[in-house]
């Protein structure tokens, strides 16, 4: 693995999505990088790669997965990777980062992000994915927390005791979806900022904020909301305690237009400069 | 329970299976919502890919049948986007006496296709005058798919797409076919006759121009022949689906 390390950077970033094409296209929009969801251009050619040459020239582009299936005990699909890493190679983003979670065993994809029992077997083959993956991709693996609605009656230790040990043994990085921290801290009886005290900042080169729905004795992490109040509340507490990271408001339904996006943006700016200037 | 074991019974459980996963807490919210999230989003999937049939069959009978298929296909490939391909065999057999339905859902499908499909620049007209004819081998762009039909799928198509008056289904008068190909970022389709589906078909498999020409006039006759064949340069080149003249 030649590279084995992720350079930090500090930005505030959207989510590339179909209805603002043409505002990337034509306008000056002020984001420091763009994210993209990596399958939407793991295509053989069209407007979508046209759409990502023409972006990739103006800001940093972060890849961003959600069929790795990183935790799949029988491994991670080689035509996948194959196919990841040619995208890769085009479009030399900041980093690529997927799930921790899994997708798939054998011939049936969920295309779900399904949840991991934290054990010490699921650990171990998610470190063994997670190298294959660097070796294959040849850069560190960058792997953001999931919503989960449920918790399994094998676990043997917390989700931040599971990233932190993953982290350590693999070199791999985090991004931080604070609004998974509140969703399936809700969900299943954990304090988010016990999470966040877990977590190995110094791993962390990204954060996604979102918002959330409020299911049948579930909280669903819908993105298809501004962020609430309670996640910008978590944001602002572990803003300081990180390096520079590369924040975004992650938005993927009931898409509005951008503008509304970008302030909610400047939300998260504003936060990160009143908590960074108090810390200081 | 083995990681594998666990794995298998929850895409088990979520195919359809009973479940006996022992999840913390044990109050079933949990795996419903992973049971629902699984079946909701291969509807949206659906959905997106076949936006068109979705218009023509309605809200509920689209949902009908795409619930009918997710239970019998569930996903295999590693993206999402090729959930669907088959598809159209499902509605053709739920619709058997409504032939357009599956011939809306192939055209939806070959559309969407070619929009991500292989990128190839179009021949440039202005080379016309430098090909050897006598040799020539067509090339076309790798988008280009032939569908056979039998109703007025390409209209309906259309007019659902235009937001116009949608006319009902027919019969063709005779068995067509329509084209499908990209024209730079853009799907298109063309219906065309038989005698032309048969020259895209040999160009296709590599016969030379001069030869497709021999055969067009053994099936059609030589006068009849010549005018088609010219016609269908004429309309391959300015409608930019070829993409090279060899």
């Amino acid at each position: 693995m030649p590279e084995e390390t992720i350079a930090p950077f500090h930005g505030f970033g959207l989510g590339l999505r179909i209805p603002h094409f043409q505002n990337y296209l034509t306008e000056s929009v002020p984001v420091d990088f763009v994210e993209i969801i990596s399958e939407n251009f793991m295509v053989a050619g069209g407007r979508p790669l046209h759409v990502l040459d023409e972006v990739r020239e103006r800001w940093p582009v972060a890849m961003h997965g959600v069929s790795m299936s990183i935790g799949s005990a029988d491994g991670v699909r080689s035509d996948y990777l194959e196919r990841l890493k040619a995208l890769a190679d085009r479009v030399r983003p900041l980093w690529v980062s997927d799930h921790l979670s899994w997708s798939r065993v054998g011939e049936v994809n969920s295309h779900d992000l399904l949840p991991l029992p934290f054990t010490e077997e699921a650990l171990d083959t998610v470190c063994a994915n997670i190298e294959h993956v660097q070796n294959v991709l040849e850069r560190p693996l960058v792997l953001e927390n999931p919503s989960t609605y449920l918790t399994f009656a094998d676990d043997q230790m917390t989700e931040w005791a599971f990233l932190a040990e993953m982290t350590k043994r693999t070199g791999c990085y985090l991004l931080l979806d604070v609004n998974n921290i509140y969703v399936s801290g809700t969900n299943n009886g954990f304090d988010p900022y016990d999470y966040l005290a877990g977590v190995p900042a110094e791993r962390v080169r990204q954060i996604h904020l979102a918002g959330h729905s409020q299911g049948r004795g579930r909280l669903i992490d819908t993105h298809d909301e501004p962020v609430p109040d309670p996640v910008w509340d978590l944001f602002a507490r572990i803003y300081p305690g990180l390096g520079p990271v590369a924040a975004m408001i992650e938005r993927d339904d009931n898409i509005p237009p951008l503008q509304d996006l970008l302030d909610e943006l400047d939300i998260a700016r504003r936060i990160a400069g009143d908590v960074t200037a108090a810390a200081a | 329970m083995r990681l594998l074991d666990l794995q298998r019974d929850f895409l088990d459980f979520l195919v359809d299976a009973p479940s006996d996963i022992a999840v913390g807490g044990d109050d079933g919210i949990g795996l419903a919502v992973y049971h629902n999230a699984y079946s909701a989003q291969l509807v949206e999937c659906l959905k997106d890919s076949y936006e068109r049939l979705w218009a023509w069959l309605g809200d509920e009978a689209f949902e009908t049948a795409a619930r009918r298929h997710i239970a019998g296909h569930p996903p295999h490939s590693w993206t999402l986007a090729d959930y669907g391909v088959d598809f159209s065999a499902t509605v053709a057999d739920l619709y058997p006496d409504d032939p357009e339905v599956a011939e809306i859902a192939a055209l939806d499908w070959a559309l969407r296709r070619a929009f991500d499909g292989p990128d190839a620049p179009a021949f440039d007209p202005q080379q016309l005058g430098a090909v050897d004819w006598d040799e020539a081998v067509i090339a076309f762009v790798p988008t280009l798919t032939l569908l056979s039909v039998k109703t007025n799928c390409a209209l309906i198509w259309n007019a659902i797409a235009a937001e116009e008056e949608v006319p009902a289904a027919e019969m063709l008068p005779e068995p067509g076919w329509v084209r499908v190909w990209r024209v730079g970022l853009q799907p298109h389709f063309a219906s065309i006759e038989t005698t032309e589906m048969g020259a895209i078909q040999l160009a296709s498999s590599g016969m030379s121009f001069a030869r497709l020409c021999d055969r067009l006039s053994e099936e059609i006759g030589i006068e009849i022949a010549v005018d088609a064949a010219s016609r269908y340069l004429a309309s391959w080149v300015q409608d930019q689906m070829i993409a090279e003249i060899r």
